[in-house]
């Protein structure tokens, strides 16, 4: 079968002054028509520079696409001109980021935002276009639609932008959607309505989903398949379930267990830390690069970089320990 | 609205170290070119509680319930518009500048940011250092050992004295700004969303550390965070707040397994679980709206807009904050209609 999004070992480094910066160091993975996938790692681990490399959305300079293929429908996305990918933007793959309010812009009322993109990309004109957005903003549950059209960003609340954003995003109906940590800003209640909105959106609009994030309590309710990713590397790769079950990288299983459980007694519960730092993305490692903080590391860890195990269906793990690590989990 | 009976009639209990009664904190709203006053935003509206000694009660609701504003008023970082916070017997919001300053090395604070928090023009020793030179603790050599002893207590290399903050990681600069709260050996620190900025393997770290520290040096914390999972992990009793009162207050396993109030059983059910089992099985309850404008609060129960509980009285009167527990194991809750949740 043919995968809707096909992306093979891709390669992005930041040339700056202080030295290269290994941001996305060989990532592949595949999307399918309708299938939801989330990207889990910390800051730095480069979830979202590999995204915004496959949408050609990274400065250049100081950044750079070293190598790799992104093969969308068939089509290699890296190789386009500007004018090509233009109509894969927004269209084709739509993006959805973090803070909502500067990804607004600030002087201009939601409906100019709205049907500037209408008319760009699908041609219609300012009515059919203004139809459009309302018939969007009521998608998406905001409330008196055709009124606050005139609104400026500013006048609606944090959980209100995101949807707007969300309403862009899927107003020329993309086939992938892509949501860079939607919900990090917003509160718990907030963050529940707009989890909920997307799924639904999900299952009546059939797109696809790339869901970067670094909370594992969010993704376990609401995709199908899960990277983590650590400096860069992708480090374990599984169906949902086999990633909390049968969790085979001992970063994953730190982040596990490293979190508290909402739902379990105080004295019941002893949280494990990672012990050390975050990774220096300017050096290079040849080794792996968890090695430093990992539990389970061995001399080898230290002399080569591990490559992908399959370590069960769908399930990979780059770790040279991930029998150990499984075992572990399991007792 | 308070919890005096509750303290009075347990004498057996712990003792109690910061009374905070009826404490409020209002913002003037000006406009206009004369800056005319045209409302207040109800930041902190009423809240009682007391903090017993040893123990960690955190604080938790969603952005702008006023929790921060709460544990700034305690502190008297922010003048309170009205109420009173005991420590011990001595009140301090009637306390001269002098005497408070003076009572300020025993209660500390720890903030969300570790980037802003720090100056980034003074070495690791001169941050720990300068509550040690208010307060004039010691010589200079003590301070420097004392500043030495603390890095190390936080984990920290004591030789980093003379390093500046951006040679640190974000959980490295919170290790350093929970020494310079420590510095005056202080009974009580409010720490105010400490591990909010960090990154999770960083997170349990931090929070690993202050449950040492309080075990170890007999500390007592206000804890305030949004993370409710953290909050049941590093609490003894939890405060949870909402547009500026307090909705539910209790031991914190039983207000995570029996909440009494609807925006705690909304709260907690939102929480995503890392376990997809789990999470299958799961109900939601998905809140309707927003949270209100504390300008402008609703009349009656402020959380009676978004309360699918509701009734004619949770919009006419507001419910009093009342023990639904025991006298030995109290369980406040302000609503109409805690006995339904039983």
């Amino acid at each position: 079968m043919e995968h809707l999004l096909q992306v093979s070992n891709l390669v992005t480094r930041f040339h700056t002054e202080g030295g290269v910066v290994h941001a996305v160091n060989g990532i592949s993975y595949t999307l399918n028509e309708g299938e939801s996938m989330a990207i889990v790692g910390e800051s730095g681990s480069g979830k979202s520079v590999g995204v915004l490399t496959l949408l050609r959305l990274i400065p250049m300079p100081p950044g750079r696409i070293e190598n790799g293929e992104v093969l969308y429908r068939g089509r290699d996305l890296l190789k386009l001109n500007n004018e090509e990918m233009r109509q894969v933007r927004g269209r084709e793959i739509a993006m959805i980021f973090q803070d909502p309010m500067t990804s607004l812009n600030p002087v201009l009322t939601v409906d100019r935002q709205m049907t500037e993109m209408l008319r760009v990309h699908m041609g219609l004109n300012k009515d059919q276009a203004r139809e459009r957005a309302i018939e969007m903003l009521r998608l998406v549950g905001v409330p008196n639609a055709a009124d606050r059209l005139h609104d400026y960003p500013h006048q609606f609340s944090g959980g209100q932008r995101q949807r707007i954003m969300i309403a862009m995003a899927l107003t020329c109906n993309p086939s992938v959607l892509i949501a860079d940590e939607p919900t990090t800003a917003l509160d718990v209640t907030i963050q529940a309505q707009i989890i909920d909105l997307v799924l639904r959106l999900k299952e009546k609009l059939g797109m696809a989903i790339i869901w970067i994030t670094h909370d594992l309590g969010v993704v376990a309710g609401m995709v199908d398949k899960v990277i983590v990713m650590y400096a860069g590397y992708v480090v374990e790769q599984a169906p949902v379930r086999a990633l909390y079950n049968k969790t085979s990288h001992p970063y994953t299983l730190g982040l596990l267990q490293s979190l508290p459980k909402v739902d379990t007694k105080r004295e019941r519960q002893r949280l494990i830390a990672i012990e050390g730092l975050p990774p220096d993305l300017t050096i290079k490692a040849n080794h792996c690069p968890f090695a430093p903080r990992c539990r389970f590391a061995i001399e080898q860890c230290w002399q080569e970089l591990p490559p992908l195990y399959e370590v069960g269906p769908d399930h990979y793990s780059a770790c040279f320990r991930w029998e150990e690590v499984n075992a572990g989990m399991r007792s | 609205m308070n919890e005096t009976n509750q303290t009075n009639g347990t004498p057996k209990q712990k003792e109690t170290l910061i009374s905070v009664r009826n404490l409020k904190k209002h913002f003037p709203i000006a406009r206009g070119i004369f800056r005319r006053v045209v409302g207040h935003v109800y930041a902190v509206d009423g809240v009682s509680f007391d903090i017993r000694k040893g123990e960690t009660l955190g604080m938790v609701g969603e952005s702008g319930c006023g929790k921060s504003t709460t544990g700034r008023a305690v502190l008297q970082l922010l003048e309170p518009t009205a109420g009173e916070v005991f420590y011990g017997d001595q009140d301090l919001t009637k306390l001269k500048s002098g005497d408070l300053r003076r009572m300020r090395r025993h209660m500390q604070m720890i903030f969300q940011d570790p980037y802003a928090s720090l100056n980034p023009r003074m070495t690791v020793g001169s941050i720990i250092g300068e509550p040690l030179d208010i307060h004039n603790i010691g010589t200079n050599n003590e301070r420097r050992d004392r500043v030495q002893e603390l890095l190390a207590l936080v984990g920290l290399n004591p030789n980093f004295i003379n390093r500046y903050p951006h040679e640190f990681s974000g959980g490295q600069r919170q290790r350093i700004g929970v020494a310079r709260a420590l510095a005056t050996n202080p009974e009580f620190i409010v720490c105010d969303e400490p591990i909010s900025a960090l990154d999770v393997s960083i997170q349990a770290q931090v929070v690993n550390l202050l449950d040492d520290l309080k075990s170890q040096l007999g500390l007592t914390y206000l804890f305030i965070a949004h993370d409710l999972s953290m909050i049941r992990y590093i609490s003894d009793r939890v405060a949870v707040m909402y547009l500026g009162k307090i909705a539910e207050l209790g031991d914190v396993d039983d207000v995570y397994d029996h909440p009494l109030h609807p925006y705690t059983i909304a709260l907690l059910s939102a929480i995503p679980v890392p376990d997809p089992d789990k999470e299958a099985i799961r109900k939601r309850i998905i809140l309707e709206g927003d949270v209100p404008n504390p300008a402008n609060p609703p009349t009656g129960c402020y959380f009676h807009p978004r309360c699918s509980h509701r009734t004619d009285i949770c919009s006419q009167e507001e419910p009093l904050f009342r023990n639904l527990g025991t006298e030995q194991q109290p369980h406040y809750v302000a609503c109409h209609h805690a006995e339904k949740f039983k």
